[in-house]
């Protein structure tokens, strides 16, 4: 018999870890969604995230209402960089060449932390309150509960700025159509900055919860990994299926963790992601992409 | 000065080099490889068979992403199957080198064909992805095999050659170097055919190449197979090279490396293969001896390295990618034409 408790105590942890998985998926459809950039170094941004977010308040002794808005603040600064210096001048190249560029922004940006903060792993200072939190009779982490929660509230605030402000509305049409963007005004090189620097603030935001909960470390990007198979299940391009996707890998990351062992959590994402691949290539909610010679 | 090549027969036209000095230079190439061993001190023999291995592994990969426009990030795994088959057959078998690298070859081959199967559905990006899934499988299948050893690994007995043990680097450049120069030979030769020709055309425009009369999926798996029997080979040279093999010799950052590799050579030319891997193997050791200059002044210089090799290789990528994105085989030809043209136009 099957302790049912335990299950839901295991599941709710994933959802909870899922949650930041949707976060950071939000962050990769977002650059997707306007440029047509699969960012392979959404981790390492991450990464930095939670380093800058060190740096602020251990480093510089700044207290945490300042720290946190300067971190997402550089996220945002770098986003705006890495898109003019890397991204701007390889518009127009396959697909393949900027999906390198960013395999090699993530490996700069994972030495330059190293050679920053060094190798080792770190720990972010406490500040997420840590009595026990029941749901029920489930026990959830209160960090990862926290960490939950505060990611469920910055995808709800990115999905509503995509749904009604002004720079959300001309994304969406850039990234329908971006020569009718175009011809109605938008500014679309406007747009890829935007996108790029939105969504670098908000992996760095996820990344100083990434950090709070297990602590920070230069070999954190392979969070980037799973994020990709997020995306990939869900569908590069919805938002929807970020949220989706983010979750279940979550989910599953969590059930095969606890009940196959903790080596079997990254088997059994790929295994899915392959599956995906086979069944649908574009994902649960994604475009089918149709071909024309 | 020249100022073209007038071919006068589809001999000519497909031939592998388009002038006789070409081949005066390769003559000399091949000279200096077969004198290196005796002139060389152990360390630069020690490199040119890492380069070498680098080098067979590399245009496997070059066959498959630079001709044939499927990107796989694979490539290591796929040396991990050909090393660890030679590693076991070494040790369980006891069968001579030629036999064991060539059923690693012959394995990988078959392992390659079964991750390229998604290649049927997906291109781009989506099959880099899957090739990335795939060899997270085969990472966790090597870490958790009896027959490969578990997280320990296995270490192997060196391959034998007539009763003499190829145990030093400069006894194994006889075995590595003349395996990697038939392998480069027969990448560049294969072009020449109905096959290479194929993986052509579909890199250039697949739905077209199908249109024209090649079984797209039957000719991309024949790619995939090629490629992995390259990385099969390549892998199998490595085990017997270190002769420890282990689930973390093979992690995916040396998928990266080799396409990082083809990437700074050239895509989709043999010399570009050659240049990038021997370039991207060479780079980190010239690292190394900037650094030990360097520590008279600065004290701890020796524990940057390691931030330092990951920021250079990044910027490489990045760097070639936006600044010469043909790679080192397109300066090699600009520098060509320059010695053609000198001196009416410098």
């Amino acid at each position: 018999m099957m302790d049912w408790l335990y299950v839901t105590e295991v599941a709710l942890a994933g959802l909870g870890a899922g949650a930041l998985y949707a976060l950071t998926g939000v962050a990769f459809v977002l650059i997707y969604k306007a440029t047509r950039v699969v960012n392979l170094a959404i981790g390492e941004i991450l990464m930095l995230g939670g380093y800058v977010f060190f740096g602020l308040v251990a480093g510089a002794g700044l207290p945490l209402w300042a720290a946190i808005p300067l971190t997402i603040l550089a996220g945002a600064a770098l986003g705006a960089v890495v898109e003019r210096a890397l991204i701007r001048p390889m518009l127009g190249e396959s697909p393949i060449s900027v999906f390198m560029v960013t395999i090699g922004l993530g490996s700069i940006l994972a030495g330059v932390v190293e050679l920053a903060w060094g190798a080792d792993p770190l720990r972010l200072p406490e500040f997420i309150p840590n009595t026990p939190i029941f749901l029920g009779e489930a026990y959830v982490a209160p960090k990862v509960a926290y960490g939950a929660l505060v990611a469920a509230l910055l995808i709800a605030v990115a999905v509503a700025a995509l749904r009604f402000s002004r720079g959300g509305v001309a994304l969406r049409a850039t990234a329908r159509d971006q020569g009718a963007a175009y011809s109605m005004g938008i500014d679309v090189g406007r747009v890829f900055s935007l996108s790029w620097m939105a969504a670098c603030a908000t992996a760095a935001g996820a990344g100083v919860i990434v950090g709070a909960i297990g602590g920070i470390s230069p070999t954190m990007g392979i969070f980037g990994l799973s994020v990709l198979v997020v995306v990939i299940v869900g569908g590069l391009d919805s938002v929807a299926g970020a949220l989706v996707g983010g979750l279940l890998i979550g989910l599953v990351e969590a059930l095969a963790g606890s009940f196959l062992g903790g080596e079997y959590k990254l088997l059994a994402t790929f295994s899915l992601l392959i599956l995906i691949l086979m069944i649908r290539p574009y994902g649960i909610f994604g475009t089918h992409e149709i071909e024309r010679l | 000065m020249r100022i073209g090549t007038l071919k006068l027969s589809y001999a000519a036209d497909e031939s592998l080099f388009d002038t006789k000095v070409q081949w005066v230079w390769l003559a000399l190439l091949a000279v200096s490889l077969v004198l290196l061993p005796f002139v060389a001190g152990p360390y630069w023999i020690y490199m040119a068979c890492l380069v070498a291995i680098n080098v067979a592994s590399a245009t496997g990969l070059n066959i498959l992403t630079g001709y044939t426009g499927l990107v796989s990030l694979g490539q290591a795994a796929f040396m991990g199957v050909g090393a660890y088959t030679v590693a076991v057959l070494e040790i369980r078998v006891g069968t001579p080198f030629f036999i064991n690298l060539l059923v690693a070859g012959a394995m990988t081959a078959s392992v390659g064909v079964i991750v390229g199967i998604p290649s049927l559905r997906v291109k781009g990006l989506y099959l880099a992805i899957a090739t990335i899934g795939a060899s997270m499988i085969l990472h966790f299948v090597f870490a958790h095999w009896e027959l490969t050893g578990g997280t320990r690994g296995l270490s192997m007995p060196p391959a034998h050659f007539f009763g003499i043990a190829l145990d030093q680097p400069h006894k194994l450049y006889w075995l590595i170097m003349p395996v990697t120069a038939l392998m480069v030979l027969g990448a560049a030769n294969l072009f020449r055919t109905r096959v290479g020709r194929a993986f052509i055309a579909i890199r250039d425009r697949d739905i077209s190449a199908e249109v024209l009369g090649i079984p797209l999926l039957q000719t991309k798996l024949t790619s995939f197979a090629l490629s992995s029997f390259y990385a099969g080979v390549a892998g199998g040279l490595w085990a017997y090279f270190f002769r420890v093999v282990t689930p973390e010799s093979f992690p995916l950052i040396n998928s990266i490396f080799y396409l990082a590799a083809i990437i700074v050579g050239g895509m989709g030319t043999i010399l570009g293969g050659i240049l990038g891997a021997a370039f991207m193997t060479l780079v980190p050791e010239v690292l190394k001896l900037v650094v030990g200059w360097l520590t008279p002044w600065v004290p701890d210089a020796l524990s940057l390295l390691a931030p330092i090799r990951t920021i250079v290789f990044g910027a490489l990528i990045v760097g070639f990618l936006i600044f010469e994105p043909q790679g080192l085989a397109e300066i090699w030809q600009r520098i060509r034409r320059f010695f053609h043209l000198w001196p009416f136009r410098t």
